[in-house]
């Protein structure tokens, strides 16, 4: 008896899983009958959750900035004009300049606090036009800055992610295919790695021998590598039994060439997926060590190091200075974050429970 | 357990004395010190054996109860950790009990409302929570209750340096909350994903399909299974608090173990630094302890030989 494979008297259900991710949209029922039609708003709404647009025209546009901070930033990131520090943002609006706007008895002069309080004050509305996002308490630019450091926060992380995914990865590949005594040292070896206080191990370094962005990216590659090695080898463990790898071995390929050309690829969407879901938090973790002040040295602007060096103006009611770097580095790993999860759903759903 | 305690020292203590000599730097800072007395300083030290019998000598003293005397004032370590240490651990206690409460919470109401303003809500929380850096949300919070409400005061544990009070609550507040915000959205996420597949299995259908309530079946039949997950990830949720340890206490100039660790960092005091490095490392060993006998409690399923 012929059974129809669409009975249309069936509700068609919701793909359960869809709407798990935040941003991810949900697939329209594919009904195949009637073509929905949509509003524009809503067209517009559905394809911002199908597909991680926003993200990716963030993550694009600092990647433009950090390539070309050169020629965007309006000045010099480290030029300090010190009778034009903490000015308000102008937000790119040329406004007069007028001098005094604070009226001294208002203040205690004979505390720091008193005067850096009444040197905010008569700076209020005495704003020059370059200073879109105001300046720090240098009389440094903020907006070049952010822009200058834009560069930092990407090749550290780049760096260190890479080293991560070589050794994690041929860890893992190796401890999968060999198992026994080296399976049992890798992972065993992993575990301790783990237990170790690394933010702690990083300022040691940064505080003894002082650091150097080597030393940062090698620091951040430390902690970079160990959630490969257990996926991966998940990975390996399935991947080595298959027929096409029994049948390269019986044609005498070696376990190198087992290894490299027929294991290797298939772990690579594990690997792609566990890398944009990890370099946020690598992102945060120098911008923690910059902001510890064991990051990266002057005169590099990183945006940890500016929001370290902007807080302390923060009792003032000067919120510029650290607002935007930290602004931009959550907005750079939310957009990774976002990136991955999306990436996920698409090349490995089963790496959901990964967080 | 034992074992890794005593390889992640190991490490920790070879890594120390491979970025430089502790001596140099502290005793030929800037001041005339004669070649006799760093040589005595030096034997005092127990410097001049090597590595591995220094770190022996360590061990055997730690296994004693005793981690040296702090470089600076001569005081034991042992005193100024157990004066610290009771700061860190409520900080940290409220932190985890506060992400753990109101990330699970968040996470089932999330799971049961699914598709709705309640989840989008939640899952708005859980992706800023995981993206924002610890010590820009702790300023933040400090700029809006502290500097511009005026509600809530920013810094220390009390109102004296001197003796600073650990029962003065309100200045506990703006730390938790800086602190838990991303184990938070860990919780969240995690209990959101682990719910959402319990209530797809086969079991939870059974039970709605014999007509069990549903606040029966959320709370009897799926809550526990989904917990499991959350459970596990709160050792590293632990750990986690020891690295906010370091920043949040830095930040609001709490007189905890990690502004300690940070502050002995900087005046290179490593008989401190060591102290502080051992406590990080036994609260990671003890939590993922810990978590393994919780473990087995909410899942019977799981037995240790």
């Amino acid at each position: 008896m012929a059974v129809d494979p669409t009975p249309t008297n069936m509700p068609i259900p919701e793909p359960r899983r869809a709407t798990e991710t935040a941003g991810r949209g949900f697939d329209a029922p594919t009904t195949g009958l009637t073509a929905v039609k949509r509003s524009v708003p809503s067209q517009i709404w559905y394809v911002l959750r199908r597909w991680p647009i926003i993200p990716i025209v963030i993550l694009i546009s600092i990647t433009v900035i950090a390539v070309g901070a050169e020629w965007i930033a309006p000045t010099d990131p480290n030029v300090q004009k010190l009778n034009f520090n903490l000015l308000e943002p102008t937000w790119g609006q040329p406004r007069p300049e007028n001098e005094l706007a604070a009226n001294e008895a208002d203040f205690d002069l004979t505390t720091d606090e008193g005067q850096i309080g009444y040197m905010i004050a008569s700076k209020k509305g005495f704003t020059r036009e370059e200073y879109i996002l105001g300046s720090d308490g240098l009389g440094r630019d903020v907006l070049s800055r952010i822009i200058h450091g834009a560069g930092v926060s990407l090749k550290v992380s780049g760096y260190a992610l890479l080293s991560g995914v070589i050794i994690g990865t041929s860890m893992g590949i190796l401890g999968g295919y060999y198992g026994g005594w080296l399976d049992e040292v890798l992972m065993r070896f992993v575990d301790i790695w783990n237990a170790l206080p690394f933010l702690l191990i990083a300022i040691m370094v940064g505080a003894t021998i002082g650091a150097t962005e080597t030393s940062v990216i090698i620091i951040i590659a430390m902690i970079a590598w160990p959630p490969f090695v257990r996926n991966v080898r998940a990975d390996v463990l399935t991947i080595r039994s298959l027929d096409y790898v029994n049948a390269a071995r019986i044609m005498g390929a070696s376990n190198l060439r087992l290894m490299m050309k027929h294991i290797l690829p298939g772990t690579v969407s594990t690997v792609l997926v566990i890398a944009t879901l990890r370099v946020g938090g690598l992102i945060l973790t120098e911008s923690v060590l910059s902001f510890l002040g064991v990051g990266i040295p002057d005169p590099v602007p990183t945006w940890g190091k500016m929001v370290d060096e902007g807080y302390q103006y923060l009792i003032n009611g000067v919120w510029w200075s650290s607002f935007f770097p930290g602004l931009s580095i959550f907005l750079l790993v939310m957009s990774m974050n976002f990136f991955g999860d999306w990436l996920r759903d698409r090349l490995d759903p089963k790496l959901r429970q990964l967080d | 357990m034992i074992l890794s305690t005593i390889a992640a020292t190991a490490i920790v203590f070879s890594l120390s004395r491979a970025v430089g000599d502790p001596l140099l730097l502290f005793a030929t800072s800037g001041y005339g010190i004669s070649d006799e007395a760093v040589a005595e300083i030096r034997k005092e030290l127990a410097l001049d054996r090597s590595y591995p019998e220094q770190y022996l000598l360590w061990l055997g003293r730690v296994l004693r109860g005793d981690l040296g005397q702090n470089l600076a004032f001569k005081l034991p370590v042992t005193r100024i950790i157990t004066e610290k240490i009771p700061h860190s651990l409520q900080l940290g206690t409220f932190a985890w009990f506060f992400s753990g409460t109101v990330g699970v919470s968040l996470g089932v109401l999330s799971a049961m409302k699914r598709g709705t303003i309640a989840d989008y809500g939640g899952r708005f929380v859980a992706l800023i929570g995981q993206s924002v850096p610890v010590f820009w949300f702790a300023i933040i919070l400090i700029y809006v209750f502290a500097v511009w409400l005026d509600w809530l005061p920013a810094g220390l544990a009390g109102d004296s340096t001197q003796d600073p009070s650990l029962w003065q609550l309100e200045y506990l507040v703006l730390p938790v909350l800086a602190m838990s915000l991303g184990g938070l959205a860990g919780y969240l996420r995690l209990t959101r994903s682990s719910m959402l597949e319990v209530l797809d299995s086969e079991y939870v259908k059974l039970a709605r399909a014999k007509g069990v309530g549903t606040t029966y079946v959320i709370w009897k039949h799926a809550f526990r299974n989904a917990l499991i997950q959350p459970l596990t990830a709160s050792t590293l949720a632990f750990a986690g608090f020891i690295e906010g340890a370091l920043v949040v206490e830095t930040i609001f100039s709490r007189p905890g173990i990690g502004l300690m660790a940070v502050q002995a960092v900087h005046g290179n005091d490593f008989p401190i630094l060591q102290g502080a490095v051992l406590m990080f490392i036994l609260v990671y060993v003890i939590a993922t302890f810990l978590t393994d006998i919780v473990y087995a409690l909410v899942d019977p399923r799981i037995r240790y030989d």
